[in-house]
């Protein structure tokens, strides 16, 4: 395909954890191509993510995952304008995949590197449905990340609050895991906790009055005392309700923190971002609340809340148009930044 | 036509060039340093094609060392080379880190043997002879026990060349083991060339060897401990069950 001169097109790169994925956008919100290997199947046996082994896996992946991406958009690497790939945060050893892949690319073709944070990614994933409208909150929970950033424009990032400990969704892997759910543990929880009843009295996190900072380690714990005590003395427990009581306790804190971010900041648009994004009761909680204070909410498809090229693409757009550009020293960065 | 070569498999970074139709080599640079491969190689490369004047698309053929070493090491280095070569679309050879290393050794008269510590006392390793530069793997490229090894060599009885850096803590083990026909090579010798890998792909391409696929993968010679412990749950699983 020949594009326009007044068109951009990116090659977007992602391999941060267990997903090998490329993808082609044009102009920032069109996708082209979205091609995601998941590792899933490879990692369950394990029980999680087992760093060496996703590393592995993506370095046998990448080269065909990119051909892929360039064939189902039916464009060549020359007629792409930049190059981008997630620079962080996330493993290291799977980022480097990634990162040399595009280093490699950018040498071979001449082409800018454009190296994006893996949650602006996530937050432009909503950009692939419908483009941003600025002010704008977003929530962005996944396994790795709990945070609620503000942005007044494009590639402009205001952190609002953040996680103290665990991420929402690495506190629904650890109680997946202590009901002894299969890997991966979210979705599972979140199946059980719709048939379930909120029986179980657990803490909410609200910290100091004014923050929008989450904490779940306390959460966690509690769940692993109520365990334990039940089993200690014999008692059963119903792991269906414990499952609602679990997810209730930390959706109420998630959807609050939201709202109040929102007010905080006076904006009008809420976005919802990260794997956990997946989880049908946040979905349907954050909807019904948005609906009630007049906050207009956008949540991406579920094919777009977990990891993938294409919303690494979509940010990197923008930052490729504002001439973010690194050169070939570019390195991975397991704590990379979103806020400078 | 010419190959370029580039190593990340231990603390060795290096690359060279090679002119297929001289039979020349160009240029070759390494560094033996605890830097980070995945900052410097990239840059490393660019730096050294201009010093030689070439442009990237003078390079015609690739080699890439496919490992034993460090893990992530071996990663960059294949995903850098098999990245290039597919969008390039030009060939690429791939070639053990432990026989670019014993290339040190070809004038040696025995077995040469090159090693890199693989931790809680195993070696990445295996043995070659060389006759008239023809290179023959007498003892396969494995991971194992440091002791087992030793014996294994000394039941050949003839004189064996070591080579490699991490080769100096196991010295005293080595001269116990061996006695006289322990040898062991200067600190040039102790570095992988990577004008050795040039040539070594060099063979392979005249020879028509088919090159490396897009789903090339490096040979790390050991499993995950995820994996390997894995496997031994479900041996004792299977025997018990």
């Amino acid at each position: 395909m020949k594009k326009n001169s007044n068109e951009t097109l990116i090659l977007g790169i992602e391999t941060s954890c267990d997903e090998t994925s490329a993808a082609v956008v044009q102009n920032g919100t069109k996708i082209l191509s979205n091609v995601i290997s998941s590792q899933i199947d490879v990692h369950r046996k394990f029980g999680g993510v087992v760093p060496e082994v996703a590393s592995r896996r993506h370095v046998e992946r990448i080269t065909l995952i990119i051909q892929k991406a360039l064939e189902d958009a039916e464009t060549c690497l020359e007629e792409v304008d930049a190059i981008a790939v997630t620079k962080g945060p996330g493993l290291v050893g799977a980022l480097l995949i990634g990162v040399s892949a595009a280093k490699a690319l950018a040498f071979a073709t001449g082409k800018p590197l454009v190296p994006v944070h893996h949650i602006a990614g996530h937050i432009y994933a909503n950009h692939l449905v419908k483009p941003l409208t600025f002010p704008l909150v977003a929530l962005v929970v996944s396994g790795g990340h709990t945070e609620l950033i503000y942005m007044t424009r494009h590639n402009q990032f205001e952190r609002l609050g953040k996680t103290r400990d665990d991420a929402a969704g690495e506190a629904f892997d650890k109680v997946a895991r202590l009901m002894k759910l299969p890997y991966p543990g979210g979705p599972q929880i979140d199946r059980l906790a719709i048939q379930g009843e909120p029986r179980y009295q657990l803490p909410r996190a609200w910290l100091e009055t004014d923050s929008l900072d989450f904490s779940f380690s306390g959460l966690k714990s509690a769940v692993m005392n109520l365990v334990n005590k039940a089993r200690q003395r014999g008692e059963e427990i119903n792991y269906t309700d414990l499952a609602c009581s679990f997810q209730m306790a930390v959706l109420d804190v998630l959807v609050e923190k939201s709202i109040r971010a929102v007010k905080k900041t006076k904006v009008k648009h809420l976005l919802l971002a990260g794997g956990v994004s997946a989880n049908s009761s946040l979905r349907i909680r954050l909807t019904e609340r948005a609906r009630q204070e007049g906050i207009e909410l956008g949540i991406p498809p579920l094919e777009l809340c977990t990891d993938n090229a294409a919303m690494i693409a979509a940010a990197g757009t923008y930052q490729f148009l504002d001439g973010k550009h690194a050169d070939l020293s570019l390195n991975a960065d397991a704590n990379f930044s979103l806020v400078e | 036509m010419k190959l370029l070569s580039m190593d990340t498999s231990t603390l060795v970074m290096g690359v060279a060039v090679f002119d297929l139709e001289t039979r020349k080599m160009l240029g070759e640079m390494a560094t033996n340093l605890h830097k980070n491969h995945s900052v410097r190689l990239m840059p490393t490369i660019d730096q050294f094609l201009r010093d030689l004047d070439l442009k990237i698309d003078e390079i015609t053929h690739l080699a890439v060392t496919s490992g034993p070493g460090s893990y992530t090491g071996i990663r960059i280095g294949v995903t850098t080379a098999k990245t290039i070569a597919w969008a390039r679309r030009i060939p690429l050879y791939s070639e053990s880190s432990l026989a670019v290393l014993a290339m040190n050794g070809m004038r040696f008269d025995g077995l040469v043997v090159p090693m890199f510590d693989a931790r809680r006392h195993r070696v990445y390793t295996g043995a070659f002879q060389f006759d008239r530069g023809k290179m023959d793997e007498k003892f396969p490229q494995q991971v194992i026990a440091m002791d087992r090894w030793l014996e294994q060599l000394a039941n050949s009885n003839q004189p064996v060349l070591f080579l490699g850096d991490d080769v100096i803590r196991f010295r005293e083990e080595i001269e116990t083991a061996l006695g006289e026909n322990a040898c062991f090579g200067t600190p040039a010798e102790n570095i992988p060339r990577p004008a050795s890998l040039a040539w070594l792909a060099y063979q392979k391409w005249s020879q028509h060897e088919p090159p490396e696929h897009k789903n090339f993968a490096p040979n790390y010679l050991q499993l995950t401990e995820a994996e390997s412990n894995w496997l031994k749950k479900q041996r004792k699983e299977g025997m018990n069950g």
